[in-house]
């Protein structure tokens, strides 16, 4: 990462050809969950690599992930300033060629704005920032990022935000529908009014992801949620979203990476 | 139906973090041609029937008292858009 | 000294009071008590300057000399927590007070920095800004230490949950501070929520921030190295809160003068956000030299704090200052509270590193000046000389009061009036105390407001609310981490100030151990009245004497924090209310213990002895009566119970722990029930028996030393061991059951848990939409 960690995350690594997939890991002048997810990829055995927003290079990364925050700090709508960093041409040329790009909740935002996924994202139908756990269902397990879940698996992680609210017109909607695209569903009360509970999609090629809750802060026990979809565990043991870093590691290294 | 129209800005001396953000990125788009920007909003009150005096001096109260802050906003505009 | 070319443009826009002018004209009226001084004050000022004050030395000296900014009714009392402490409490103190925040070390090369301070005054005005602002305020203060901030917490207090407009200042307060902490990618892990009409028309916003650090990288607020440069880099300066810091704090609200609303300051967290980063970039490059933060008084406080604590010299040129309203007077440049500022001192070999971190954080900066040896702080409007003072005449010698104090008359009849109420008798009456307690406003579940704040962002955070404490990794290889928890109990210092603040003490201190982290440091938000009023005065000076001697007690050093005064309306002052902050270390943050049980047959055991203790207490409010003596503290009896508990957790005997306070063991057993839903089966007749009290006096009193934990089974016999090898009163009072869905007081009454869960989680959600 550019930016000085507290404590370097190093864990031996276990797998040589996992370990040699590089995930790039976007900052923008306004990102917070950047180095929770650099820390999810290395838990899940893959090598991490930060990407400077103003710098249009990918560093020959095999992967991208944009996290959560509030770049620019949200200000003019979520991901709106963002889209338009030199970085992000890049990373729409390299989503077209079929790189995997997962964008979490302000990333998520992003990749909307910068069209890479249809649909936008509006402020919670509560009017407030939320904070809590949030049980999913994995309802597309064939795309870069979900391959290691059941298809209809759940998964608690947390869902945080202010505009996450998933919006798209009907058309939109059916056609997500109708081609699988529906990759993440709310399982429950609908948290903040998502069209058809919507908690995240995929594009066509299955190569770009995006999703509102942070599958990041649920990787590491002691620091999760309460609960898992899999079974009672201990307090904050919940590393339900460990298997979205894991699927693509995985399916880089089956497709022939290293 | 006639609908009124309140638009409200942060007072001039006070700090718009929004119009800050958006005038920092103009220019690295290329849009050199601005010096600064600041973001308000704007309401729009639907009547049902006629404007009447008393309905926009209401409009001019719920301006004042609700839609705007006026420690930090002004009202800067309260007007009556006819039907279309 | 280089002038901006715009600058003798500007410099015509006013008539400029110079130094020069200023001594041609000795006989100026200048609006000094407009700004806040008294009478004796300026003349001080004249007597020091050996001439009237220029325009802007005025507002430095007003600003500079105001309570907020100079302490100079506390100070003579504060100075205890200097004194009043060993070299054995001074140990792991690598920064004391008097610094932005103190700074602890916590082993393996890692300290931690941190500090609660008050935003009351201008949460009141405008509570989203005034919350948000004092966020970003205390955030600055740990980042100008040279640390990356980790985690903020919020204790609030807002006035009677049904009063008109209490539903205003919550909505505002708490999204302002979600607002402003959660986009500053800040876990908030804890805080009080308390209600009571004392706050109606004033609440307190107290905000602690804690920040984590290596040891060499500890900065420090001075000026040293003649020649170096002065810079100002952040946000621009604009009209903010112009006098807000001596008016806000000189004067209490008053209905009959409007005129005093300042000007708020507005919030810019993505600014500050930006601003973490490139700060800490500065320090990892090693391109300052001395940092200090702009808060209260701006520029007038950098410059002045930056000057007297190094060489003592600076000389800057004001209108280099970067401006947002560019027809703000030089004297209100130097009293503006923009937010989202710092100034540095960076030699002039750095200068370039410097400006390339600013370009690549995209940070606006402008170089005002150079430090100078002269021992004097000179700045300059285009050239001319503005103010030339001793700068520690500025920011250190400013006026301090022995203000007359006097215990109130009606403190006696306040001690007789104890809680004398039928009490509840009988299996149904005592359930549906317990249901009207875990359902009021002080005792309800509080996630409606935690919910609006991210506890998880930077994926360190091992304990938060509802817990006893935040927990908080700092090494990730290790585990070694901290423990923080805010306390304050206002009616119990109202009883008794000088007991009311060692129990917030030792409540804070009670916390920390319970989540099983080693008590180290304190820090303190004193929130009073009018410092004009001699009860007032007494109440504050008693608790000052308290927390210093309970400190010394418990060999917990204070390290800093912050005095609000003047939190008064119409001559009624607050409860007293020193909200007391206590940090703890852990060598792993992963044998953190949680507030609930969830084992099923894991034995629960009470640990401490209960008395009488009612006045003061949560049911006692609950039936409107405030009077009588606060619960006994002992606080070597607290030590005690906190090294158990440590000594528990470390050996793996517990696996949760909750403190008994305020709502005794009633809301100790339901919390403990309620984290994880799960329910225990509890016989009280032999601690009743034991401590010769009554089922109801055992639930609902408030006696201290006390804490409730679940034990394994396999553990039983060492926990007992180790209790009874200390002397420390235990007695088993259940087991928990995973079966039942319940607290079932054995031979009394059944408290289904769906019952519980709806009245605790009922009552904000009600009031607030």
């Amino acid at each position: 990462m550019s930016t000085p960690l507290i404590g370097d995350f190093s864990v031996a690594p276990e797998n040589d050809a996992l370990r040699a997939v590089r995930i790039g890991v976007i900052t923008f002048p306004g990102t917070l969950d950047d180095r929770d997810a650099a820390r999810a990829v290395t838990i899940a055995g893959g090598t991490a690599v930060g990407l400077w927003h103003a710098e249009a290079n990918l560093q020959s990364v095999d992967a991208v992930i944009i996290p959560g925050g509030f770049s620019y700090g949200d200000y003019l709508r979520a991901g709106a300033i963002a889209r338009f960093a030199p970085l992000m041409e890049k990373v729409v040329d390299a989503a077209a060629g079929g790189m995997p790009v997962l964008g979490i909740c302000n990333g998520f935002q992003i990749l909307t704005e910068a069209h890479l996924l249809p649909g936008s994202m509006v402020k919670n139908n509560h009017l407030k920032f939320s904070c809590a756990d949030q049980l999913l269902r994995v309802e597309n397990n064939s795309t870069a990022w979900t391959s290691a879940y059941e298809q209809g698996a759940g998964m608690v992680v947390p869902l945080k935000n202010q505009d996450g609210q998933y919006v798209a017109d009907e058309k939109t909607l059916d056609e997500l529908e109708g081609e699988g695209r529906v990759v993440f569903r709310y399982d429950g009360d609908n948290p903040n009014g998502s069209r058809r509970g919507i908690a995240g999609i995929t594009n066509a090629a299955g190569n770009v992801v995006g999703l509102m809750p942070h599958p990041e802060h649920a990787v590491e026990p002691g620091f999760g949620p309460d609960s898992s979809a899999y079974g009672e565990v201990g307090l904050g043991y919940g590393t339900d979203g460990l298997r979205i870093f894991s699927s693509v590691l995985n399916s880089l290294v089956a497709g022939g990476k290293s | 139906m006639p609908r009124i129209v309140v638009d409200v800005m942060p007072k001039p001396e006070i700090l718009d973090p929004q119009g800050k953000a958006i005038a920092g990125a103009l220019p690295r788009l290329g849009l050199t041609g601005f010096s600064a920007v600041r973001q308000g909003k704007r309401f729009e009150l639907t009547v049902d029937g006629d404007v009447t005096p008393e309905v926009l001096e209401q409009a001019r109260t719920a301006a004042a008292t609700v839609l705007s802050n006026p420690v930090i906003e002004d009202v800067t505009r309260v007007e009556v858009i006819p039907e279309a | 000294m280089t002038v901006s070319p715009s600058a003798a443009a500007e410099q015509k826009k006013f008539r400029i009071d110079t130094v020069e002018h200023a001594a041609a004209t000795p006989g100026t009226e200048l609006p000094w008590a407009e700004l806040g001084l008294k009478e004796d004050e300026f003349n001080r000022v004249v007597e020091i300057l050996g001439r009237r004050p220029t325009a802007a030395e005025l507002a430095m000296y007003s600003v500079m000399w105001s309570e907020h900014c100079s302490y100079k009714s506390s100070k003579v009392h504060l100075k205890q927590f200097g004194e009043k402490v060993t070299d054995k409490m001074k140990e792991h103190l690598l920064v004391g007070i008097g610094e932005n925040a103190g700074v602890v070390d916590i082993g393996e090369g890692w300290a931690v920095t941190f500090k609660v301070e008050s935003h009351n005054h201008p949460s009141f005005v405008e509570p989203y800004q005034g919350a948000a602002t004092g966020v970003g305020g205390i955030v600055r203060d740990i980042i100008s230490m040279g640390a990356r901030p980790v985690a903020v917490m919020d204790p609030l207090r807002f006035g009677a949950i049904d009063h008109p407009d209490t539903a205003r200042l919550v909505h505002g307060i708490v999204s302002g501070i979600g607002g402003y902490g959660n986009s500053l990618g800040l876990p908030n892990i804890g805080g009080e929520l308390v209600f009571d009409s004392v706050y109606q028309g004033n609440p307190l916003v107290n905000a602690l921030a804690v920040g984590v650090l290596r040891h060499e990288d500890i900065r420090l607020a001075n000026a040293s190295g003649a020649g170096n440069k002065v810079v100002l880099f952040g946000a621009r300066t604009g009209g903010d809160g112009i006098g807000g810091a001596s008016v806000l704090a000189s004067e209490s609200f008053d209905a009959t003068k409007p005129s005093k609303r300042p000007a708020v300051q507005v919030g810019d967290p993505f600014a500050e956000k930006v601003l973490i980063e490139c700060c800490l970039e500065l320090f990892k490059s090693s391109v300052v030299e001395g940092i200090q933060d702009l808060g209260a008084a701006g520029i007038s406080c950098a410059t002045s704090e930056l000057a007297s604590n190094g060489d003592g010299g600076m000389h800057v040129e004001l209108t280099n200052v970067l401006l947002r309203d560019p027809t703000l007077t030089p004297g209100e440049i130097l009293m503006s509270e923009s937010q989202e500022r710092m100034m540095a001192v960076v030699t002039p070999e750095n200068a370039d590193a410097f400006e390339a971190i600013m370009a690549k954080w995209n940070v606006e900066y402008s170089w005002l000046g150079e430090v100078t040896d002269t021992g004097r702080l000179i700045i300059d409007w285009a050239g001319e000389t503005i103010v030339d003072v001793d700068p520690r005449t500025v920011a250190h010698e400013g006026p301090v009061y022995q203000r007359p104090m006097a215990r109130p008359a009606a403190q006696d009849s306040i001690e007789a009036n104890s809680f004398n109420a039928e009490r509840p008798f009988g299996s149904a009456a005592v359930k549906d105390a317990i249901l009207e307690l875990m359902a009021s406003p002080n005792m309800c579940d509080k996630s409606w407001v935690t919910n609006q704040y991210d506890r998880y962002v930077q994926g360190n955070t091992a304990l938060a609310m509802p817990d006893d404490a935040g927990v908080i990794r700092v090494d990730e290889t290790t585990g070694l981490g901290v423990a923080i928890s805010t306390d304050a109990n206002g009616r119990y210092s109202y009883l008794n100030p000088y007991e009311g603040a060692k129990l917030a003490l030792a409540e804070s201190y009670r916390n920390v151990s319970t989540a099983g982290a080693t008590p180290l440091a304190v820090t303190d938000c004193l929130n009073f009245g009018s410092p004009e009023d001699p009860g007032v005065m007494w109440q504050f000076a008693e608790s000052v004497r308290g927390l210093a001697d309970g400190c010394r007690e418990l060999g917990v050093p204070v390290t800093g924090g912050n005095v609000s005064l003047y939190n008064q309306t119409g001559g009624v002052a607050i409860h007293p209310t020193p909200v007391v902050g206590v940090l703890g270390v852990f060598d792993d943050v992963a044998r953190r213990t949680p507030s609930g049980w969830r084992q099923d047959g894991q034995a629960i055991y009470l640990m401490g002895t209960t008395q009488d203790e009612l006045d003061g207490s949560e049911y006692a409010n609950l039936r409107g009566h405030l009077g009588g003596k606060p619960p006994k503290v002992d606080l070597q009896a607290e030590k005690l119970l906190g090294e158990l508990l440590v000594n528990a957790s470390r050996d793996g005997m517990i696996d949760a722990a909750h403190d008994v306070s305020e709502g005794g063991l009633a809301a100790a057993l339901s919390e403990m029930a309620l984290r994880f839903g799960v329910g225990a089966r509890i016989g009280l007749g032999e601690v009743c028996e034991r401590d010769g009290v009554d089922l109801f006096t055992l639930l609902f009193s408030e006696s201290q030393a006390r804490a409730v934990v679940a034990v394994a089974r396999s553990e039983e016999v060492r926990f007992k061991d180790m209790c009874s090898a200390r002397g420390f009163a235990h007695a088993r009072i259940g087991v928990v059951d995973t079966e039942i869905g319940a607290l079932d007081f054995q031979s009394n009454f059944v408290l289904p848990l769906d019952e519980l869960k709806a009245a605790h989680e009922g009552t904000l959600p009600r009031h607030f939409g």
